[in-house]
Protein backbone atom coordinates (compact mmCIF):
# COMPACT_ATOMS: atom_id res chain seq x y z
CA UNK A 1 0.00 0.00 0.00
CA UNK A 2 2.77 2.40 0.87
CA UNK A 3 4.15 2.17 -2.64
CA UNK A 4 0.81 3.16 -4.17
CA UNK A 5 0.75 6.94 -4.02
CA UNK A 6 4.48 7.14 -4.61
CA UNK A 7 4.27 5.08 -7.78
CA UNK A 8 1.35 7.15 -9.00
CA UNK A 9 3.24 10.35 -8.36
CA UNK A 10 6.22 9.10 -10.30
CA UNK A 11 4.01 8.07 -13.16
CA UNK A 12 2.33 11.48 -13.22
CA UNK A 13 5.72 13.14 -13.44
CA UNK A 14 6.68 10.93 -16.33
CA UNK A 15 3.47 11.73 -18.14
CA UNK A 16 3.93 15.43 -17.45
CA UNK A 17 7.43 15.32 -18.85
CA UNK A 18 6.21 13.39 -21.88
CA UNK A 19 3.37 15.81 -22.48
CA UNK A 20 5.67 18.77 -22.09
CA UNK A 21 8.05 17.24 -24.57
CA UNK A 22 5.26 16.56 -27.01
CA UNK A 23 3.79 20.04 -26.76
CA UNK A 24 7.23 21.57 -27.21
CA UNK A 25 7.83 19.39 -30.24
CA UNK A 26 4.51 20.31 -31.80
CA UNK A 27 4.77 23.94 -30.75
CA UNK A 28 1.60 23.83 -28.67
CA UNK A 29 1.84 27.00 -26.64
CA UNK A 30 -1.80 27.95 -26.21
CA UNK A 31 -1.70 27.49 -22.44
CA UNK A 32 1.68 29.15 -22.14
CA UNK A 33 0.04 32.35 -23.32
CA UNK A 34 -2.25 32.35 -20.29
CA UNK A 35 0.05 34.13 -17.87
CA UNK A 36 -1.20 36.09 -14.86
CA UNK A 37 -1.50 39.79 -15.62
CA UNK A 38 -0.14 42.49 -13.29
CA UNK A 39 -3.76 43.12 -12.29
CA UNK A 40 -4.30 39.43 -11.43
CA UNK A 41 -1.22 39.48 -9.22
CA UNK A 42 -2.27 42.55 -7.24
CA UNK A 43 -5.86 41.36 -6.94
CA UNK A 44 -5.35 37.72 -6.01
CA UNK A 45 -2.00 37.32 -4.25
CA UNK A 46 -2.58 36.26 -0.66
CA UNK A 47 -1.63 38.87 1.96
CA UNK A 48 1.19 37.93 4.33
CA UNK A 49 -0.65 38.85 7.53
CA UNK A 50 -4.14 38.50 8.97
CA UNK A 51 -6.05 41.40 10.53
CA UNK A 52 -6.21 41.19 14.35
CA UNK A 53 -8.26 43.18 16.84
CA UNK A 54 -6.20 45.46 19.11
CA UNK A 55 -7.69 43.90 22.26
CA UNK A 56 -6.85 40.34 21.21
CA UNK A 57 -3.56 40.30 19.36
CA UNK A 58 -2.37 36.80 18.51
CA UNK A 59 0.27 35.24 20.76
CA UNK A 60 1.51 31.62 20.71
CA UNK A 61 -0.11 31.07 24.14
CA UNK A 62 -3.51 32.32 22.95
CA UNK A 63 -3.42 30.28 19.75
CA UNK A 64 -2.42 27.16 21.71
CA UNK A 65 -5.20 27.59 24.28
CA UNK A 66 -7.70 28.23 21.51
CA UNK A 67 -6.60 25.07 19.73
CA UNK A 68 -7.12 22.99 22.90
CA UNK A 69 -10.60 24.45 23.38
CA UNK A 70 -11.49 23.99 19.71
CA UNK A 71 -10.74 20.27 19.87
CA UNK A 72 -12.10 19.63 23.37
CA UNK A 73 -15.53 17.91 23.38
CA UNK A 74 -15.94 18.84 27.05
CA UNK A 75 -17.01 22.25 25.77
CA UNK A 76 -20.36 20.60 24.96
CA UNK A 77 -23.17 19.55 27.27
CA UNK A 78 -22.77 15.93 26.18
CA UNK A 79 -18.93 16.11 26.48
CA UNK A 80 -19.09 14.52 23.06
CA UNK A 81 -19.13 17.34 20.51
CA UNK A 82 -16.25 19.73 19.89
CA UNK A 83 -15.98 22.57 17.43
CA UNK A 84 -13.91 20.14 15.36
CA UNK A 85 -16.82 17.71 15.15
CA UNK A 86 -18.45 20.03 12.63
CA UNK A 87 -15.32 21.94 11.61
CA UNK A 88 -13.09 18.93 11.03
CA UNK A 89 -9.57 19.79 9.80
CA UNK A 90 -9.43 16.50 7.91
CA UNK A 91 -12.48 17.54 5.90
CA UNK A 92 -11.55 21.08 4.93
CA UNK A 93 -12.71 22.32 8.39
CA UNK A 94 -16.26 21.25 7.55
CA UNK A 95 -18.10 17.96 8.10
CA UNK A 96 -19.14 16.48 4.77
CA UNK A 97 -22.80 16.68 5.80
CA UNK A 98 -25.46 18.56 3.78
CA UNK A 99 -26.45 20.29 7.02
CA UNK A 100 -24.75 19.94 10.40
CA UNK A 101 -25.55 17.27 12.99
CA UNK A 102 -25.61 18.69 16.52
CA UNK A 103 -26.58 17.87 20.09
CA UNK A 104 -28.44 14.56 20.41
CA UNK A 105 -27.75 13.83 16.72
CA UNK A 106 -30.27 16.52 15.81
CA UNK A 107 -30.00 17.88 12.28
CA UNK A 108 -29.47 21.63 11.98
CA UNK A 109 -30.95 23.80 9.25
CA UNK A 110 -27.67 24.94 7.71
CA UNK A 111 -24.40 23.43 6.57
CA UNK A 112 -21.15 23.85 8.50
CA UNK A 113 -18.96 26.37 6.68
CA UNK A 114 -15.18 26.08 6.72
CA UNK A 115 -13.36 28.19 9.31
CA UNK A 116 -10.46 28.67 6.87
CA UNK A 117 -9.72 32.37 6.28
CA UNK A 118 -12.53 33.51 8.58
CA UNK A 119 -9.88 35.96 9.85
CA UNK A 120 -10.55 38.02 6.72
CA UNK A 121 -14.34 38.08 7.12
CA UNK A 122 -16.14 41.07 8.57
CA UNK A 123 -19.35 39.20 9.45
CA UNK A 124 -19.73 35.57 10.53
CA UNK A 125 -22.36 32.92 9.66
CA UNK A 126 -24.35 32.39 6.48
CA UNK A 127 -26.53 35.34 7.52
CA UNK A 128 -23.74 37.46 9.00
CA UNK A 129 -25.36 37.73 12.42
CA UNK A 130 -22.07 37.82 14.37
CA UNK A 131 -19.64 40.70 14.06
CA UNK A 132 -16.44 38.96 15.17
CA UNK A 133 -14.85 35.57 15.69
CA UNK A 134 -14.73 36.33 19.43
CA UNK A 135 -18.50 36.81 19.54
CA UNK A 136 -19.16 33.86 17.22
CA UNK A 137 -17.14 31.33 19.23
CA UNK A 138 -19.45 31.60 22.23
CA UNK A 139 -22.56 31.04 20.09
CA UNK A 140 -22.32 27.30 19.36
CA UNK A 141 -21.25 26.38 22.89
CA UNK A 142 -24.48 27.58 24.47
CA UNK A 143 -26.72 26.90 21.46
CA UNK A 144 -29.12 24.10 22.41
CA UNK A 145 -28.96 22.54 18.94
CA UNK A 146 -25.18 22.62 18.63
CA UNK A 147 -23.15 22.00 21.80
CA UNK A 148 -25.81 22.70 24.46
CA UNK A 149 -23.42 23.71 27.23
CA UNK A 150 -24.51 26.58 29.52
CA UNK A 151 -21.54 28.86 30.30
CA UNK A 152 -22.16 28.78 34.08
CA UNK A 153 -21.54 25.02 33.97
CA UNK A 154 -18.62 25.16 31.57
CA UNK A 155 -16.48 27.68 33.50
CA UNK A 156 -16.24 25.55 36.70
CA UNK A 157 -15.59 22.45 34.57
CA UNK A 158 -12.59 24.12 32.94
CA UNK A 159 -11.41 25.63 36.25
CA UNK A 160 -11.24 22.11 37.68
CA UNK A 161 -8.56 21.16 35.14
CA UNK A 162 -5.22 22.61 36.41
CA UNK A 163 -3.55 22.56 33.00
CA UNK A 164 -6.30 24.78 31.58
CA UNK A 165 -5.99 27.21 34.50
CA UNK A 166 -2.27 27.52 33.71
CA UNK A 167 -2.95 27.97 30.01
CA UNK A 168 -5.51 30.72 30.62
CA UNK A 169 -3.02 32.48 32.91
CA UNK A 170 -0.32 32.28 30.23
CA UNK A 171 -2.67 33.51 27.50
CA UNK A 172 -4.62 36.19 29.38
CA UNK A 173 -2.66 36.96 32.57
CA UNK A 174 -4.78 37.96 35.56
CA UNK A 175 -8.10 37.37 33.80
CA UNK A 176 -8.76 33.87 35.12
CA UNK A 177 -10.93 31.39 33.25
CA UNK A 178 -13.69 33.52 31.75
CA UNK A 179 -16.30 33.44 29.04
CA UNK A 180 -14.51 36.30 27.25
CA UNK A 181 -11.22 34.42 27.48
CA UNK A 182 -12.76 31.34 25.89
CA UNK A 183 -14.10 33.40 22.98
CA UNK A 184 -10.85 35.29 22.53
CA UNK A 185 -8.62 32.20 22.64
CA UNK A 186 -10.73 30.27 20.14
CA UNK A 187 -10.80 33.34 17.86
CA UNK A 188 -6.98 33.56 18.04
CA UNK A 189 -6.68 29.93 16.99
CA UNK A 190 -9.14 30.43 14.13
CA UNK A 191 -7.15 33.44 12.87
CA UNK A 192 -4.16 31.11 12.55
CA UNK A 193 -6.11 28.86 10.17
CA UNK A 194 -5.39 30.57 6.88
CA UNK A 195 -5.20 29.21 3.36
CA UNK A 196 -1.87 27.79 2.23
CA UNK A 197 -0.37 28.06 -1.26
CA UNK A 198 -2.46 26.40 -3.95
CA UNK A 199 -1.62 25.69 -7.56
CA UNK A 200 -3.29 29.00 -8.39
CA UNK A 201 -1.02 30.91 -5.96
CA UNK A 202 2.10 29.28 -7.37
CA UNK A 203 0.96 30.11 -10.89
CA UNK A 204 0.45 33.75 -9.82
CA UNK A 205 4.01 33.71 -8.49
CA UNK A 206 5.30 32.65 -11.88
CA UNK A 207 5.35 28.83 -11.89
CA UNK A 208 3.60 28.29 -15.19
CA UNK A 209 3.11 24.55 -14.70
CA UNK A 210 1.48 24.95 -11.28
CA UNK A 211 -1.96 25.17 -12.90
CA UNK A 212 -3.27 22.90 -15.64
CA UNK A 213 -4.37 24.35 -18.97
CA UNK A 214 -8.07 23.72 -18.24
CA UNK A 215 -7.68 25.50 -14.88
CA UNK A 216 -6.02 28.49 -16.55
CA UNK A 217 -8.85 28.69 -19.06
CA UNK A 218 -11.27 28.30 -16.16
CA UNK A 219 -9.77 31.34 -14.45
CA UNK A 220 -10.41 33.42 -17.58
CA UNK A 221 -14.05 32.24 -17.60
CA UNK A 222 -14.33 32.92 -13.86
CA UNK A 223 -13.28 36.56 -14.41
CA UNK A 224 -14.92 37.02 -17.79
CA UNK A 225 -17.84 35.20 -19.38
CA UNK A 226 -19.18 33.75 -16.11
CA UNK A 227 -18.48 36.92 -14.06
CA UNK A 228 -18.10 34.93 -10.84
CA UNK A 229 -15.92 37.82 -9.64
CA UNK A 230 -19.00 40.03 -9.29
CA UNK A 231 -19.30 38.29 -5.90
CA UNK A 232 -16.29 35.96 -5.41
CA UNK A 233 -13.74 38.78 -5.61
CA UNK A 234 -10.19 39.22 -4.35
CA UNK A 235 -7.68 36.76 -2.89
CA UNK A 236 -10.30 35.22 -0.59
CA UNK A 237 -12.82 34.94 -3.43
CA UNK A 238 -15.50 36.70 -1.41
CA UNK A 239 -16.93 40.22 -1.38
CA UNK A 240 -18.06 39.64 2.22
CA UNK A 241 -21.49 40.42 0.81
CA UNK A 242 -24.96 38.84 0.74
CA UNK A 243 -26.74 37.63 -2.37
CA UNK A 244 -29.72 35.54 -3.36
CA UNK A 245 -28.32 33.17 -5.98
CA UNK A 246 -31.57 31.31 -6.63
CA UNK A 247 -31.52 28.28 -4.37
CA UNK A 248 -35.04 26.94 -3.89
CA UNK A 249 -35.10 27.11 -0.08
CA UNK A 250 -38.41 28.43 1.18
CA UNK A 251 -37.74 27.85 4.88
CA UNK A 252 -34.65 30.03 5.29
CA UNK A 253 -34.81 33.79 4.71
CA UNK A 254 -31.05 34.13 5.25
CA UNK A 255 -29.76 37.66 5.79
CA UNK A 256 -33.34 39.05 5.84
CA UNK A 257 -33.61 37.70 9.40
CA UNK A 258 -30.90 40.16 10.42
CA UNK A 259 -31.76 43.13 8.18
CA UNK A 260 -35.29 43.60 6.91
CA UNK A 261 -34.42 44.85 3.45
CA UNK A 262 -36.28 43.29 0.51
CA UNK A 263 -33.16 42.38 -1.48
CA UNK A 264 -31.93 40.24 1.42
CA UNK A 265 -34.75 37.67 1.31
CA UNK A 266 -33.00 34.40 0.60
CA UNK A 267 -29.60 36.14 0.50
CA UNK A 268 -26.61 34.41 2.09
CA UNK A 269 -22.99 35.35 2.58
CA UNK A 270 -20.61 34.79 -0.32
CA UNK A 271 -18.34 32.00 0.94
CA UNK A 272 -14.61 31.83 0.25
CA UNK A 273 -13.71 29.46 -2.57
CA UNK A 274 -10.30 28.56 -1.17
CA UNK A 275 -10.09 24.80 -0.54
CA UNK A 276 -13.66 24.56 -1.85
CA UNK A 277 -12.94 21.16 -3.47
CA UNK A 278 -12.56 19.78 0.08
CA UNK A 279 -15.87 20.97 1.52
CA UNK A 280 -18.69 19.27 -0.41
CA UNK A 281 -21.68 19.30 -0.19
CA UNK A 282 -22.17 22.93 -1.16
CA UNK A 283 -24.35 25.95 -0.29
CA UNK A 284 -26.01 26.93 3.02
CA UNK A 285 -28.40 24.01 2.70
CA UNK A 286 -25.89 21.55 1.26
CA UNK A 287 -28.04 20.92 -1.78
CA UNK A 288 -25.23 20.25 -4.28
CA UNK A 289 -22.81 17.38 -3.88
CA UNK A 290 -20.28 18.31 -6.58
CA UNK A 291 -18.65 21.41 -7.99
CA UNK A 292 -20.01 20.41 -11.41
CA UNK A 293 -23.55 20.67 -9.94
CA UNK A 294 -22.71 24.13 -8.61
CA UNK A 295 -21.39 25.31 -11.96
CA UNK A 296 -24.48 23.90 -13.70
CA UNK A 297 -26.61 25.92 -11.25
CA UNK A 298 -24.87 29.14 -12.24
CA UNK A 299 -24.96 28.20 -15.91
CA UNK A 300 -28.75 28.09 -15.87
CA UNK A 301 -28.87 31.38 -13.94
CA UNK A 302 -30.06 29.83 -10.69
CA UNK A 303 -33.52 28.56 -9.83
CA UNK A 304 -36.71 30.22 -8.65
CA UNK A 305 -37.13 30.95 -4.96
CA UNK A 306 -39.41 33.18 -2.89
CA UNK A 307 -36.87 36.02 -2.64
CA UNK A 308 -35.32 38.40 -5.15
CA UNK A 309 -32.75 36.75 -7.36
CA UNK A 310 -29.56 38.83 -7.52
CA UNK A 311 -29.47 40.82 -10.77
CA UNK A 312 -25.94 39.45 -11.19
CA UNK A 313 -27.45 36.01 -11.78
CA UNK A 314 -28.36 35.18 -15.36
CA UNK A 315 -27.92 32.23 -17.71
CA UNK A 316 -24.27 32.03 -18.77
CA UNK A 317 -24.44 29.88 -21.92
CA UNK A 318 -21.22 28.07 -21.06
CA UNK A 319 -20.36 25.04 -23.13
CA UNK A 320 -19.76 21.69 -21.43
CA UNK A 321 -16.01 22.19 -21.90
CA UNK A 322 -16.15 25.68 -20.38
CA UNK A 323 -18.05 24.35 -17.37
CA UNK A 324 -15.40 21.68 -16.90
CA UNK A 325 -12.64 24.29 -17.13
CA UNK A 326 -14.38 26.31 -14.41
CA UNK A 327 -14.49 23.24 -12.16
CA UNK A 328 -10.77 22.62 -12.79
CA UNK A 329 -10.06 26.20 -11.76
CA UNK A 330 -12.03 25.77 -8.51
CA UNK A 331 -10.00 22.63 -7.79
CA UNK A 332 -6.77 24.57 -8.37
CA UNK A 333 -7.67 26.68 -5.31
CA UNK A 334 -6.91 23.76 -2.97
CA UNK A 335 -3.92 24.64 -0.81
CA UNK A 336 -1.20 22.36 0.52
CA UNK A 337 -2.25 20.36 3.59
CA UNK A 338 -1.89 22.49 6.71
CA UNK A 339 0.94 21.56 9.06
CA UNK A 340 -1.00 21.16 12.28
CA UNK A 341 -0.18 19.30 15.47
CA UNK A 342 -3.18 18.01 17.34
CA UNK A 343 -3.44 18.92 21.01
CA UNK A 344 -3.11 16.27 23.66
CA UNK A 345 -5.98 17.32 25.88
CA UNK A 346 -5.50 17.32 29.65
CA UNK A 347 -7.53 14.48 31.17
CA UNK A 348 -8.23 16.15 34.49
CA UNK B 1 -56.27 75.32 -13.94
CA UNK B 2 -52.65 76.39 -13.93
CA UNK B 3 -51.92 79.56 -15.77
CA UNK B 4 -48.53 80.59 -17.04
CA UNK B 5 -48.10 83.04 -14.20
CA UNK B 6 -48.36 80.40 -11.46
CA UNK B 7 -46.01 78.10 -13.34
CA UNK B 8 -43.47 80.87 -13.68
CA UNK B 9 -43.95 81.82 -10.05
CA UNK B 10 -43.43 78.18 -9.08
CA UNK B 11 -40.27 77.98 -11.13
CA UNK B 12 -38.97 81.17 -9.58
CA UNK B 13 -39.65 79.74 -6.11
CA UNK B 14 -37.95 76.48 -7.05
CA UNK B 15 -34.92 78.31 -8.40
CA UNK B 16 -34.83 80.52 -5.34
CA UNK B 17 -34.84 77.58 -2.99
CA UNK B 18 -31.95 76.02 -4.92
CA UNK B 19 -30.12 79.30 -4.69
CA UNK B 20 -30.93 79.45 -0.97
CA UNK B 21 -28.87 76.26 -0.54
CA UNK B 22 -31.01 73.13 -1.03
CA UNK B 23 -28.20 71.26 -2.69
CA UNK B 24 -27.87 67.84 -4.23
CA UNK B 25 -24.73 66.09 -3.05
CA UNK B 26 -23.46 63.28 -5.26
CA UNK B 27 -22.19 60.25 -3.34
CA UNK B 28 -20.74 57.51 -5.52
CA UNK B 29 -20.62 53.79 -4.81
CA UNK B 30 -17.17 52.94 -6.07
CA UNK B 31 -14.96 49.93 -5.21
CA UNK B 32 -17.43 48.96 -2.50
CA UNK B 33 -17.00 52.34 -0.75
CA UNK B 34 -18.97 55.54 -0.51
CA UNK B 35 -17.02 58.28 -2.31
CA UNK B 36 -17.42 62.02 -2.67
CA UNK B 37 -15.35 63.83 -5.30
CA UNK B 38 -13.30 60.66 -5.71
CA UNK B 39 -12.35 60.26 -2.04
CA UNK B 40 -13.70 57.61 0.32
CA UNK B 41 -16.04 59.01 3.00
CA UNK B 42 -17.59 57.48 6.11
CA UNK B 43 -19.29 60.64 7.36
CA UNK B 44 -21.13 63.39 5.55
CA UNK B 45 -22.74 66.59 6.77
CA UNK B 46 -25.61 68.22 4.87
CA UNK B 47 -28.33 70.80 5.52
CA UNK B 48 -32.00 70.05 6.04
CA UNK B 49 -33.68 70.09 2.63
CA UNK B 50 -30.59 68.82 0.81
CA UNK B 51 -30.66 65.62 -1.23
CA UNK B 52 -28.06 62.95 -1.71
CA UNK B 53 -27.81 61.34 -5.11
CA UNK B 54 -26.42 57.82 -4.80
CA UNK B 55 -24.57 56.96 -7.99
CA UNK B 56 -23.42 53.40 -8.70
CA UNK B 57 -19.99 53.44 -10.34
CA UNK B 58 -19.16 49.74 -9.78
CA UNK B 59 -19.60 46.98 -12.38
CA UNK B 60 -21.95 45.18 -9.97
CA UNK B 61 -25.08 46.04 -8.01
CA UNK B 62 -25.48 47.95 -4.75
CA UNK B 63 -28.61 48.37 -2.65
CA UNK B 64 -28.53 51.51 -0.54
CA UNK B 65 -30.93 51.68 2.39
CA UNK B 66 -31.43 53.19 5.82
CA UNK B 67 -33.51 51.95 8.73
CA UNK B 68 -32.68 55.06 10.79
CA UNK B 69 -35.40 56.84 12.75
CA UNK B 70 -34.57 60.02 10.87
CA UNK B 71 -35.19 58.53 7.43
CA UNK B 72 -36.17 55.05 6.34
CA UNK B 73 -35.70 54.16 2.70
CA UNK B 74 -34.66 51.32 0.41
CA UNK B 75 -33.39 52.33 -3.03
CA UNK B 76 -33.33 48.75 -4.33
CA UNK B 77 -30.60 47.41 -6.62
CA UNK B 78 -29.47 49.32 -9.68
CA UNK B 79 -26.54 48.91 -12.06
CA UNK B 80 -23.48 50.97 -12.92
CA UNK B 81 -24.17 54.47 -14.19
CA UNK B 82 -27.57 54.86 -12.52
CA UNK B 83 -28.39 57.21 -9.63
CA UNK B 84 -31.20 57.55 -7.14
CA UNK B 85 -31.77 60.55 -4.95
CA UNK B 86 -33.01 60.88 -1.36
CA UNK B 87 -34.11 64.14 0.25
CA UNK B 88 -33.39 64.78 3.93
CA UNK B 89 -35.96 67.22 5.37
CA UNK B 90 -35.33 67.04 9.09
CA UNK B 91 -32.16 67.54 11.14
CA UNK B 92 -30.64 64.49 12.80
CA UNK B 93 -28.34 61.58 12.04
CA UNK B 94 -28.99 58.75 9.59
CA UNK B 95 -26.93 55.58 9.25
CA UNK B 96 -26.84 54.60 5.59
CA UNK B 97 -25.85 51.13 4.50
CA UNK B 98 -25.57 48.88 1.47
CA UNK B 99 -27.61 45.70 1.96
CA UNK B 100 -25.37 43.67 -0.32
CA UNK B 101 -22.03 44.89 1.08
CA UNK B 102 -22.33 45.37 4.85
CA UNK B 103 -18.88 47.00 5.08
CA UNK B 104 -20.27 50.02 3.24
CA UNK B 105 -21.44 52.47 5.90
CA UNK B 106 -22.12 56.20 5.74
CA UNK B 107 -23.18 58.38 8.64
CA UNK B 108 -25.13 61.38 7.40
CA UNK B 109 -25.61 64.33 9.76
CA UNK B 110 -28.42 66.64 8.70
CA UNK B 111 -28.12 70.14 10.22
C1 LIG C 1 -23.10 20.97 15.43
C2 LIG C 1 -22.14 21.43 14.47
C3 LIG C 1 -21.30 22.63 14.87
C4 LIG C 1 -20.52 22.79 15.97
C5 LIG C 1 -20.34 21.83 17.13
C6 LIG C 1 -19.86 24.06 15.83
N1 LIG C 1 -20.23 24.65 14.65
FE1 LIG C 1 -19.50 26.35 13.88
N2 LIG C 1 -20.92 26.33 12.49
C7 LIG C 1 -21.84 25.32 12.28
C8 LIG C 1 -22.85 25.76 11.36
C9 LIG C 1 -24.04 24.94 10.89
C10 LIG C 1 -22.54 27.09 11.02
C11 LIG C 1 -23.34 28.02 10.14
C12 LIG C 1 -24.56 28.45 10.93
C13 LIG C 1 -25.35 29.59 10.36
O1 LIG C 1 -24.90 30.23 9.41
O2 LIG C 1 -26.42 29.89 10.90
C14 LIG C 1 -21.30 27.41 11.74
C15 LIG C 1 -20.61 28.61 11.60
C16 LIG C 1 -19.38 28.85 12.20
C17 LIG C 1 -18.51 29.95 11.91
C18 LIG C 1 -18.76 31.04 10.87
C19 LIG C 1 -18.03 30.77 9.61
C20 LIG C 1 -18.37 31.73 8.51
O3 LIG C 1 -17.81 31.59 7.43
O4 LIG C 1 -19.18 32.63 8.72
C21 LIG C 1 -17.41 29.85 12.72
C22 LIG C 1 -16.23 30.78 12.78
C23 LIG C 1 -17.62 28.69 13.54
N3 LIG C 1 -18.81 28.09 13.18
C24 LIG C 1 -16.78 28.29 14.56
C25 LIG C 1 -17.16 27.34 15.50
C26 LIG C 1 -16.51 27.17 16.79
C27 LIG C 1 -15.35 27.99 17.30
C28 LIG C 1 -17.15 26.15 17.42
C29 LIG C 1 -16.90 25.59 18.82
C30 LIG C 1 -17.01 26.55 19.90
C31 LIG C 1 -18.18 25.68 16.51
N4 LIG C 1 -18.17 26.45 15.37
C32 LIG C 1 -19.00 24.59 16.75
C33 LIG C 1 -21.78 24.08 12.87
C34 LIG C 1 -21.13 23.82 14.05
C1 LIG D 1 -24.47 37.12 -7.21
C2 LIG D 1 -23.28 36.75 -6.48
C3 LIG D 1 -22.57 35.48 -6.90
C4 LIG D 1 -22.11 35.12 -8.15
C5 LIG D 1 -22.21 35.92 -9.43
C6 LIG D 1 -21.48 33.84 -8.00
N1 LIG D 1 -21.57 33.41 -6.70
FE1 LIG D 1 -20.94 31.62 -6.00
N2 LIG D 1 -21.87 32.01 -4.24
C7 LIG D 1 -22.50 33.19 -3.90
C8 LIG D 1 -23.21 33.01 -2.66
C9 LIG D 1 -24.01 34.09 -1.94
C10 LIG D 1 -23.03 31.67 -2.28
C11 LIG D 1 -23.67 30.97 -1.06
C12 LIG D 1 -25.13 30.80 -1.40
C13 LIG D 1 -25.95 30.02 -0.41
O1 LIG D 1 -25.45 29.05 0.18
O2 LIG D 1 -27.13 30.38 -0.25
C14 LIG D 1 -22.16 31.07 -3.28
C15 LIG D 1 -21.71 29.76 -3.25
C16 LIG D 1 -20.80 29.23 -4.14
C17 LIG D 1 -20.17 27.94 -4.01
C18 LIG D 1 -20.37 26.97 -2.86
C19 LIG D 1 -19.36 27.22 -1.79
C20 LIG D 1 -19.62 26.46 -0.52
O3 LIG D 1 -18.69 26.43 0.31
O4 LIG D 1 -20.72 25.95 -0.30
C21 LIG D 1 -19.34 27.78 -5.09
C22 LIG D 1 -18.45 26.60 -5.38
C23 LIG D 1 -19.49 28.97 -5.92
N3 LIG D 1 -20.38 29.82 -5.31
C24 LIG D 1 -18.84 29.18 -7.13
C25 LIG D 1 -19.21 30.19 -8.01
C26 LIG D 1 -18.82 30.22 -9.40
C27 LIG D 1 -17.93 29.21 -10.09
C28 LIG D 1 -19.42 31.32 -9.94
C29 LIG D 1 -19.41 31.77 -11.39
C30 LIG D 1 -20.00 30.83 -12.31
C31 LIG D 1 -20.16 31.98 -8.89
N4 LIG D 1 -20.01 31.26 -7.73
C32 LIG D 1 -20.89 33.15 -9.05
C33 LIG D 1 -22.49 34.34 -4.65
C34 LIG D 1 -22.22 34.39 -6.00
CU1 LIG E 1 -22.87 47.58 -2.12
Amino acid sequence: MKMGPFAVKKLTTQIAVAVMGASMAFGVIAAGTLKPSEEDITKYLRPAAVPQPADNMMTPERIELGKFLFFDPRLSGSNFISCATCHNPSMGWSDGQPTAIGHGMGQLARSSPTILNTAYQSLMMWDGRFRSLEEQALGPIEDGGEMAQPMHELIPEIKAIPKYVQMFEAAYPGEGVSKEGIGKAIASFERSIVATDSGFDRWLKGVDTAMSDPAKRGFEIFKGKANCVACHSGFNFSDNGFHNIGLPDSKDDGRYRVKKVAVLKGAFKTPTLRDVALTAPYMHNGQYSTLADVVAHYNRGGDKNPGHLSPNMKPLNLSKAEQQDLVEFLKALTGDPLALTFPQLPVN
Amino acid sequence: MLNTKTVVAGLVVAMFSVAAGAAEVVVAQNSKSFKKDGAKIEKLSIKAGDSISFKNEDPFFHNIFSLSDLKTFDLGSYPAGESKSVKFDKPGVAEIECAIHPDMLLEVTVK
